[in-house]
């Protein structure tokens, strides 16, 4: 993604028949975008019989303690903590292995370092899902299940095909002047990597960082068969065992579901720029 | 720790040492410190969680193994049978390509479509495309318990709409017929914001001129659209066929809050299928098959697409 300006690089502006039609088609989408997700943070709000014969107004009465004891309950605040530190274990783990791996094969000519380098970008076609169960085997052998490490660890394995792709290309960028002046001056390739490389590349650490924590964050088969008590939950599982226990009560889910995905909701909003350009930049140079 | 290149004693030394000529001697001295540092940890991370696993589940596949203890009991291909000629299976695998199909016929002409609305200078262009993108960003989870509210018979809003205009509810997620086909819905809502913005970005690197050009020839909307975006932006549709493959084939989270494979097995795909029969009834070594097969699927789809339809991009 480029940081042209947004409005429309390539158009010219249309005539008012043609922008009406423009409108009405992306408000159309748009609103099949946003209902669902109005809805349920509205229906939060409701009753359960309000629900059921008041579909998309307001509520009438609004029911604050939906919410209220969603916020003031310990599971929320406890799955919350629980993605947040598996994302940031996550991330950590994956920029430092990634960038000194994705570092090697960057600058290093060794030999073998070509076959090396597609052993990890097997990784990139195959499901994580084919091994799992293996994986599940792996995990309770070394005794990990039930830790943070369990989904940690095959996280960011899954992960390091991509990330070593996208960090060698942008290490490789670096202008070859820069590398043999250092080296001419006496300093080394570990050196150099954190003098010189790791700074210089702030952009592509932020975008596999990115990467890598949207994906933990989100991820749900992972922690479903790695974990087993609800304390270490993240709070995508967290929410299917709450749908699972108040599954009669709509309203009490609807709220649970708009309290988790708010955070995510607003980073995005927050943050439109680099998660969408990192979301996609990702995809594009695979 | 590699400091320099000329200095010490060890470099100094004329002629070959250990059959290696000077040259070789420094930067193998150079080099070797930096490959022997980095490269391990991610070497094995990578092989214990994604490369063993792999190989173990080729292993598991021929055994009957509930996972505690070894493995010993050898039942050659009979998994393999199994997996092969179970129908659920089968249904699986279809609802695999429909998947595919729906994205080639629905998900990518509708992302085309409006990423080339948003192209022309309009207010609030940047709006709708934060609009289009959010439901990617939003846990496949959540998009899935969203929907099965949405899709509620008795509470949600789709019965509401009807309600409103006087017809009875409708339980989509409930009947055969129709549960498919809702799934489907949900992954086009879910997913074309992404392919949307692959288009945007592919549309900002055309040059403008070729537009200008066109429209001072006096080209039509139609002839533009086919003649000079769509051929331009070839390498972008080939990338966006290329995840909706590799995203079908790994699709799990959405399936598993919104029907579980419900009613009567009818919208597994092949990963929650993996899930129902191999994890949920710890059968390690039919699990292993199917993981297996799903493998052989995925990465002969993915290079024979790579090959035939991306080589040169």
């Amino acid at each position: 993604m480029t940081s042209r300006p947004a409005s429309g690089a390539a158009g010219l502006r249309p005539d008012a028949l043609r922008q009406s039609y423009i409108y009405a088609a992306l408000i159309l989408v748009a609103a099949i975008v946003i209902i669902p997700l109005a809805m349920t943070a509205l229906g939060g709000f409701k009753t359960l019989g309000e629900l059921r014969t008041n579909a998309f107004g307001l509520p009438r009465n609004w029911q604050w303690s939906n919410y209220g004891d969603i916020l003031l309950s310990e599971r929320y605040w406890l799955q919350m903590r629980n993605s947040l530190v598996i994302a940031l274990l996550t991330v950590g783990l994956t920029l430092a292995t990634g960038s000194m791996a994705a570092f090697v094969f960057a600058h290093v000519a060794f030999f073998g370092s070509r076959y090396l380098l597609n052993y990890f970008l097997l990784g990139l076609m195959f499901p994580a899902a084919t091994a799992i169960l293996p994986l599940f085997i792996r995990i309770r052998d070394l005794g990990l299940i039930d830790t943070y490490w369990a989904v940690v660890l095959p996280q960011v394995a899954f992960g390091l095909g991509l990330s070593i792709l996208l960090m060698r290309n942008y290490f490789r960028s670096m202008p070859k002047e820069l590398f043999d002046a250092a080296f001419v001056d006496g300093c080394g390739y570990i050196r150099f990597f954190w003098r010189m490389t790791l700074p210089l590349s702030r952009p592509i650490l932020a975008t596999v960082g990115i990467i890598s924590f949207v994906s933990s964050w989100n991820s749900y088969i992972l922690p479903l068969i790695l974990l087993n008590s609800e304390e270490m939950y993240p709070w995508p599982l967290g929410m299917m065992v709450y749908r699972g226990e108040f599954a009669t009560d709509w309203q009490l889910v609807l709220a649970f579901i708009t309290l988790t995905i708010l955070p995510t909701v607003i980073a995005f909003f927050a943050a439109q720029r680099h998660i969408i350009a990192g979301l996609t930049a990702g995809a594009v140079k695979s | 720790m590699t400091t320099g290149t000329t200095a010490g004693p060890v470099v100094r030394l004329e002629g070959r040492l250990w059959g290696l000529t000077r040259r070789q001697r420094t930067t193998l001295r150079t080099t070797l410190p930096v490959v022997v540092l980095f490269l391990p940890p991610a070497l094995l991370l990578f092989t214990l969680f994604v490369v063993l696993p792999m190989g173990e589940a080729a292993w598991y596949s021929f055994y009957n193994w509930n996972g505690y203890g070894e493995p010993e009991q050898w039942v050659g291909l009979r998994n393999y049978e199994f997996v092969l000629g179970h129908k659920v299976f089968l249904t699986a695998l279809q609802n695999n390509g429909l998947i595919i199909l729906v994205s080639l016929l629905v998900q990518i002409p509708l992302a085309l479509w409006l990423a080339n609305l948003l192209a022309h200078r309009i207010r609030g262009a940047l709006m709708f495309r934060l609009i289009f993108f959010l439901p990617y960003v939003l846990a496949d989870v959540a998009a899935g318990l969203i929907w099965r509210f949405v899709y509620d018979g008795d509470f949600g809003i789709v019965s509401g709409a009807l309600q409103v205009v006087g017809s009875e509810p409708v339980f989509l997620l409930a009947e055969r017929e129709t549960a498919i086909w809702a799934v489907l819905a949900v992954i086009v809502w879910k997913y074309f914001g992404f392919h949307m913005m692959l288009f945007i970005a592919g549309l900002q690197a055309i040059d403008k001129e070729v537009m200008e050009a066109a429209e001072v020839d006096g080209a039509t909307g139609w002839q533009k659209f086919f003649r000079i975006t769509l051929p331009l932006l070839a390498s972008t549709v080939r990338l966006s066929v290329f995840f909706s493959i590799v995203g079908s084939l790994q699709l799990f989270d959405l399936i598993m809050p919104l029907t579980g494979g419900a009613p009567g097995n009818s919208t597994h795909t092949m990963v929650s299928y993996l899930y129902q029969f191999g994890v949920v009834r710890l059968q390690i070594g039919f699990g292993s098959a199917v993981g297996v097969v799903l493998f052989v699927i995925s990465v002969t789809l993915a290079f024979t697409y790579r090959r035939i339809f991306m080589h040169h991009d």
